[in-house]
């Protein structure tokens, strides 16, 4: 069993993050960069599959992240977690990858490896599009369980928890599949040192996406990214008949 | 005393004096950067670093680490961040390492930074321990020296002195398993080290070994030790030798030092007592344990550098936010003038700090004389992890002095900058030392 991860670069989720001057998107330069934290646990659950299936279930462990060229930091990173192998598709510098684009790209990479499961975070901690691993699904044609909190990986099934609002749904699908990770899936470990000496040594390929013969040009625009208003203070209530008077003749929520 | 009156002949030559001094010097500095200048653009110069450290065609800032380097960087910062910061106010109250942080050094690959990779190490550069220090130090300076002494002490004497068999038996305990220590120090022997009274006595088929040790790092953990013993004291200096013991052996690790600061580390004395060591333990060759010993702290500095380096960094970090949260006459105190100037003052202090202890520790990767560098690095990192953990304190005002916030513990800590690893006055003798030679006759 081959499996396929994606890793994307993100701003580092302890930065604080700021509006650029032009205000046409997060500012990148010059900011902590880190592998998305839902990607880190998709990379985890894929080592831990190997660690957990009898030996030899899981053949391969393949990353792949599109990006500019610093994507092959999180690759490394990857690497080092225990991923056997990494592709990087990779983009000139400020080029804006959306969701259809990326799972474009990694569709056109499945075809090509054929994993047998596909695990991806659930969304990126910039954009928090939440879209590539559905797309992707619908792309390849392939069963997905998105969410997903609980897998287990037995005779060709995926048996996955995936959380929904207000609870848990057990979804069953044949693989090859596709899995979005959330918070809840697994704890990533931390790359030992041995293990970065090691990744160093492992294959990283660089392909574009004329390689791929997928056309990159974004579909959406972005007019404006604006910080969100900030929150007016609260006022203090000196009795409760005062919060209620308040409720009812001001906010009018009575 | 009369004054001089202005413009005296003796005024006007030293005026004289002073000018030319400063133009020639000025001239030569051209000189100097012209001749620099001609060989980048003749010939790129290469340098050619540790193992890990790629070709690089031109010189570059003291930042650029290799990529492996920042993943380690990193992998040692996330490791404090979460395993060792939960754990460091009970550490230091409970003056002892949570052994489960022992253990985590170990698993995450700490221990055996420079370790060959076939002897279960990682097999990393030099600056990569450094940073790992560093980072360490950030959090928790206990922890800091613990792994600093056991990789830039300890490990580091396996790999330079010991004979492939020593190697290959304790290098890869001393990566996967087993804390090192490292005994030098007497009660009656600390700056002057060759003073040390402990005996190694020649019997048959082993040497047996009696004597005190004092204040030895580590040694409460230590399984594996190495000893700086006499065997011949007659010859003076020259008959220090160093010896690997093992705990097993019978070394009687004595009560913990109840310390100012680093509390977490165990600080203990030592007592030998008729211990039987195999002839095939002794590191190195019999009476050369000085050079050992001489050669081994003029690198360790570098880590105690970097050690007082992330305390202060790491003293720094935890302080500056609260002061754009602290509010005193309608302002955040950090926006006033007075705080501005302290603090912008203390992060260059520490930016210095930083680039004295990284080009150290690249000059010694590279085979370059560092003794001088490394020397100056630990001695002004720690006189800059003074400064800054004690305005630390003082910028916190009330909540700095309690210990309900780190930065006082950083103010214990840093103190034993100062001491270990060659005091800062023993720093400056070396220094001087180094001066001597260059400009005396």
């Amino acid at each position: 069993m081959k499996i396929l991860v994606g890793v994307k670069r993100v701003v580092d989720y302890a930065v604080k993050i700021r509006v650029n001057s032009a205000k046409t998107a997060v500012e990148t330069a010059n900011v902590k960069h880190s592998i998305n934290p839902f990607d880190e646990i998709a990379v985890e659950e894929a080592v831990r599959l190997r660690e957990k299936l009898p030996k030899g279930s899981v053949s391969e462990i393949v990353a792949l992240s599109c990006g500019p060229a610093k994507c092959s930091e999180v690759l490394r990173t990857a690497l080092a977690m225990g991923a056997d192998r990494a592709i990087h598709v990779e983009v000139p510098q400020n080029t804006t990858l959306e969701p259809l684009i990326v799972a474009k790209l990694f569709s056109a990479v499945a075809k090509k490896e054929n994993p047998s499961l596909i695990i991806m975070g659930k969304q990126a901690i910039d954009d928090d599009a939440c879209q590539t691993g559905q797309m992707l699904a619908g792309l390849l044609d392939y069963p997905q369980a998105n969410f997903v909190a609980k897998l287990d990986v037995a005779d060709n099934k995926v048996t996955a928890s995936c959380e929904i609002d207000g609870g848990l749904e057990t979804v069953e699908c044949e693989m090859p599949a596709i899995i979005t990770t959330d918070l809840r899936l697994n704890e990533p470990r931390y790359a030992t040192l041995p293990n970065i000496m090691k990744a160093k040594k492992k294959p990283l390929d660089k392909l574009t996406p004329a390689d791929l013969k997928v056309d990159i040009i974004s579909k959406l625009k972005v007019l404006k990214v604006e910080e969100p208003a900030k929150r007016k203070a609260g006022i203090m209530v000196g009795s409760v008949e005062e919060l209620i008077k308040k409720l009812r003749d001001e906010a009018k929520v009575l | 005393m009369v004054p001089y009156p202005r413009f005296s002949f003796c005024r006007l030559l030293a005026l004289f004096y002073t000018l030319y001094f400063c133009l020639s010097s000025t001239v030569l500095i051209m000189l100097r950067s012209n001749s620099v200048f001609q060989r980048l653009v003749r010939q790129p110069t290469t340098r050619f670093l540790s193992s890990s450290r790629s070709l690089l065609d031109a010189p570059s800032s003291l930042r650029n680490l290799t990529e492996e380097e920042g993943m380690m960087r990193e992998a040692a910062a996330k490791f404090a961040s979460s395993v060792v910061a939960p754990k460091v106010s009970e550490m230091d109250e409970r003056e002892a390492t949570d052994p489960s942080i022992v253990k985590g050094l170990f698993e995450q690959g700490f221990m055996g930074i420079e370790t060959p990779i076939e002897l279960g190490g990682t097999g990393a550069s030099f600056t990569s321990a450094i940073l790992v220090v560093e980072e360490l130090a950030k959090i928790d300076p206990s922890i800091s020296v613990m792994c600093d002494v056991h990789n830039t002490l300890v490990n580091t004497v396996f790999r330079q002195y010991a004979s492939q068999e020593l190697q290959q038996k304790y290098l890869p305990q001393l990566a996967e398993s087993k804390v090192g220590s490292f005994c030098l120090t007497e009660a009656g022997s600390g700056s002057d080290a060759f003073a040390l009274k402990t005996r190694a006595e020649k019997k048959d088929g082993y040497w047996e070994l009696n004597g005190n040790k004092m204040w030895i790092t580590n040694s409460g953990e230590a399984e594996i030790f190495l000893v700086f013993a006499n065997v011949d004291p007659s010859k003076g200096y020259k008959g220090i030798t160093c010896f690997v013991v093992e705990k097993e052996m019978g070394v009687q690790v004595m009560s913990k030092e109840k310390k100012l600061g680093i509390r977490a580390s165990s600080t203990c004395a030592l007592n030998f007592d008729n211990i039987k060591v195999p002839a095939e333990n002794v590191l190195g060759e019999i009476g050369k344990g000085y050079k050992i010993a001489i050669e081994i702290l003029n690198e360790g500095r570098i880590g105690i550098a970097a050690q007082m380096l992330g305390l202060a960094q790491g003293a720094f970090d935890c302080t500056l936010p609260y002061l754009f949260q602290r509010k005193q006459f309608g302002h955040e105190i950090g926006n006033f003038q007075g705080m501005q100037h302290q603090y912008s003052q203390i992060a260059t202090e520490i930016e210095a700090a930083r680039l004295l202890t990284y080009n150290a520790a690249r000059l010694k990767e590279e085979g370059m004389p560092f003794i001088t560098e490394a020397a100056m690095a630990k001695l002004y990192a720690s006189q800059v992890a003074e400064r800054t953990t004690s305005k630390c304190v003082e910028w916190l005002g009330g909540v700095g002095f309690t210990r309900d916030f780190p930065a006082e513990k950083f103010y214990r800590d840093c103190k034993i900058g100062a001491i270990y690893e060659g005091t800062s006055n023993i720093q400056l003798q070396t220094i001087a030392k180094q001066i001597a030679l260059k400009y005396k006759n």
